[in-house]
């Protein structure tokens, strides 16, 4: 027992050293690292009566499924919520059926592959984290399906306050945007590990593991929307905006009721404790 | 349970039938309709109300979300993220209750320096003043393992450099932290344990609020003059006069809330957490919620052995003494005045206090290096001398302004004055 408790020390204390050198690096990193802040977009699920462009966010699926699909997996969305993009249910039930998922086990005890459903998930690219690893230079791919809530670059003081009277909530989706249109040469100096890619928007170091993965005219859109990365950036982080807040719409039309409804019964009261304090002077 | 003369008189049969057998009605009236209330309370005294109302939506929000909720690291994650996708209204409810903590504590936060400003803590109401104290930690307790729950990076590490705090502390440190933990690290055990705690903790706030509401009933409340009810002329009724400026500081504040909740739902809490908790990943920065950063800071800012104490346990003992201070403000006011209005030089220091406290939670959030460490240990130094020093000496050395005989003068005088100037204003 008093050895364990010794050793529980040196592991509390290794643990302590760890947490106050990766909190310094941290701090190093806080102070450094974007290089440059996101470039703010006007995306029109901003501001109070906010909403989700359709066809902007069936772009940004295409890019997911033709480009962003190969490393990063989407698993919290379901196919059935793709309806809120537009589409018919049979249309959700087609491309679903265009992605195989696993189940069972069937009646002689076998897992087997079938075509998905609506009700099923974007299956991942990898079987596993050490799998995704692996392909992609030691570096994990993260998970798309919260990432634009997930990534915020520090307002600081005295935006952040600011923010509340704009309501600014897009940090998230200018950071991707900035990151995806921000690659560049690394410049002259600027020592960067191989097989990382240099961008000054990135959040926590130089550069990172994924190389620039959307260039213009690389992904085909049907509407006439123009094939250039800029558009290409927008459209995907507003669809990943969609798929880490898919109930924005509903939030903002529920609180301008919400809103209108307390004013007025503020005001109501109001004029009510007027009345009833009218006769004593206070 | 006002302690005074009940003035209940049941008009029914049925009213007189309970009344003999069970006075549940006679004690609601007694305590929230002919209760009275000084007459010249201001809006800052709304905040006791507001509270109740905040705690209600906390723990019915909560009760909801558990339904939905599991307690398990391996998909405590994906709960949440299901209540926030599947659950009927699931956003709503998430979003109020991890937005309501945060105005639970502005609430509570105004509540405090209320009374530190208007000496409410000052005999006869000691106790009342610690109760309310108990609860303050008793909602720190339970803000810390709610944000744990839902499993996200700074949830887990928040949970283990909170926990590690208690090592610091010589021979039983780390018992206490593996008895909270349920073993070595932060693991699936301290997450069952910190939902089973964050369920019951609520319970045991609102049992202590019962205690000081009864605290509050038997001595009365207290006023912006400081001054103790003479006269009859001093008080009105609760109901309709409190009643009705409670509820209209309820619905002023719900506004605000609610445009928090419903288009800021995420400006007070921090992006890592909607990353699943990693053990294997540091975040950059580990930082608590916004409410505990004023003492995150005076923590940091123990940089130095003390003798036998090192900076860590030293660190930790700030922290612990910035709260356990506030207990023993009775004895250590020694002021016969109660309010701030006739005490100009406390004024003075009480609202560098308030400067000083949000100073220290802004310091709290930066990292701990540099010119921030200096910044944080003066901040510190004063929070304490505001205490230790300032209200013990200040007590003795002040002179007073001159305080009005009653709460009525006081009203009467104030509304004079006001006359006065309108008068003034409309000549000119």
């Amino acid at each position: 027992m008093r050895k364990g408790i010794m050793s529980m020390n040196t592991f509390i204390r290794t643990l302590a050293a760890l947490g106050v050198g990766l909190s310094l690096a941290g701090a190093a990193g806080a102070a450094e690292f974007p290089h440059e802040k996101p470039v703010e977009q006007s995306w029109s699920f901003a501001g109070p009566f906010g909403s989700y462009d359709k066809g902007q966010l069936q772009r940004g699926l295409k890019i997911y499924r033709e480009v962003c699909s190969s490393c990063h997996s989407l698993s919290r969305v379901a196919f059935r919520t793709l309806e809120d993009l537009g589409y018919e249910d049979a249309q959700v039930r087609a491309l679903a059926a265009e992605y195989e998922v696993q189940d069972g086990p069937d009646d002689a005890g076998d897992m087997f592959t079938r075509p998905a459903t609506p009700s099923d998930y974007f299956p991942a690219p990898f079987a596993n984290a050490n799998q995704a690893a692996a392909s992609n230079n030691g570096a994990v791919p993260p998970d798309l399906s919260l990432i634009a809530k997930a990534r915020a670059v520090e307002r600081g003081f005295p935006t952040f306050i600011f923010d509340i009277f704009t309501q600014y909530n897009e940090g998230g989706v200018d950071y991707i945007y900035s990151l995806l249109t921000g690659y560049q040469e690394a410049p002259e100096g600027v020592q960067i590990p191989e097989g990382t890619h240099y961008n000054p928007h990135f959040i926590s170091a130089n550069s990172l593991a994924m190389a620039q993965p959307l260039t213009d005219g690389q992904v085909t859109y049907e509407d006439g929307t123009p094939e250039t990365l800029d558009q290409y950036a927008r459209d995907i982080s507003a669809f990943l905006m969609w798929a880490a807040e898919p109930h924005l719409e509903a939030r903002k039309s529920t609180g301008f009721v919400v809103m209108v409804f307390l004013v007025l019964f503020a005001g109501l009261m109001f004029l009510t404790k007027r009345k009833v304090w009218s006769d004593v002077p206070h | 349970m006002s302690g005074g003369h009940s003035t209940y008189t049941p008009k029914t049969g049925l009213g007189r039938w309970m009344d003999a057998r069970l006075p549940l009605p006679r004690l609601v009236y007694d305590s929230f309709v002919a209760y009275p209330v000084p007459r010249n309370l201001n809006y800052a005294y709304t905040f006791g109300g507001i509270l109740s109302l905040m705690l209600a939506v906390q723990i019915v929000t909560g009760i909801v979300l558990a339904m939905h909720y599991a307690a398990n690291t391996g998909i405590a994650f994906t709960s949440v993220e299901q209540i926030m996708r599947d659950v009927n209204s699931g956003w709503l409810l998430r979003y109020m209750h991890a937005n309501g903590a945060s105005f639970f504590f502005i609430a509570v936060y105004v509540h405090i320096m209320r009374g530190l400003y208007y000496g409410s803590y000052k005999a006869p109401r000691e106790m009342l003043w610690i109760l309310g104290c108990v609860i303050y930690l008793l909602m720190m307790a339970t803000a810390f393992m709610g944000y744990v729950l839902p499993w996200g990076q700074m949830s887990f590490w928040g949970a283990t450099v909170i926990t590690g705090f208690f090592t610091a502390i010589p021979v039983v440190g780390d018992w206490i932290q593996q008895l909270l933990l349920g073993g070595f690290a932060v693991d699936n055990p301290t997450l069952n344990r910190f939902f089973s705690l964050h369920y019951l903790l609520p319970f045991m706030i609102a049992g202590v609020v019962v205690l000081h509401v009864w605290a509050l009933h038997v001595t009365g409340q207290t006023n912006p003059t400081g001054i103790e009810v003479k006269q009859k002329t001093d008080t009105v009724a609760f109901t309709p006069y409190a009643t009705v400026k409670d509820a209209l500081a309820m619905v002023v504040f719900l506004l605000v809330f609610a445009y928090f909740i419903f288009y800021m739902p995420n400006f007070l809490g921090h992006p890592d957490n909607y990353t699943e908790a990693n053990p294997l990943v540091t975040p950059a920065h580990i930082v608590p919620e916004w409410y505990f950063l004023p003492f995150y800071a005076i923590l940091r800012a123990i940089t130095f052995n003390i003798g036998p104490i090192d900076s860590k346990l030293g660190g930790v003992l700030a922290m612990f003494g910035a709260i356990a201070v506030l207990f023993v403000v009775p004895w250590l006011d020694t002021s016969k005045v109660r309010s701030a209005v006739y005490r100009p030089w406390y004024k003075l220091f009480f609202w560098l206090f308030v400067i000083d406290a949000v100073f220290l939670g802004w310091l709290g959030s930066r990292p701990a290096e540099g010119l921030y460490v200096a910044l944080a240990q003066a901040a510190t130094l004063y929070y304490f001398a505001f205490f230790l020093i300032i209200m013990p000496v200040l007590g003795l050395i002040e002179t007073p302004r001159r305080l009005p005989n009653s709460i009525t003068e006081a009203v009467l005088e104030k509304n004079k004055a006001g006359a006065n100037a309108a008068a003034q204003t409309t000549q000119g």
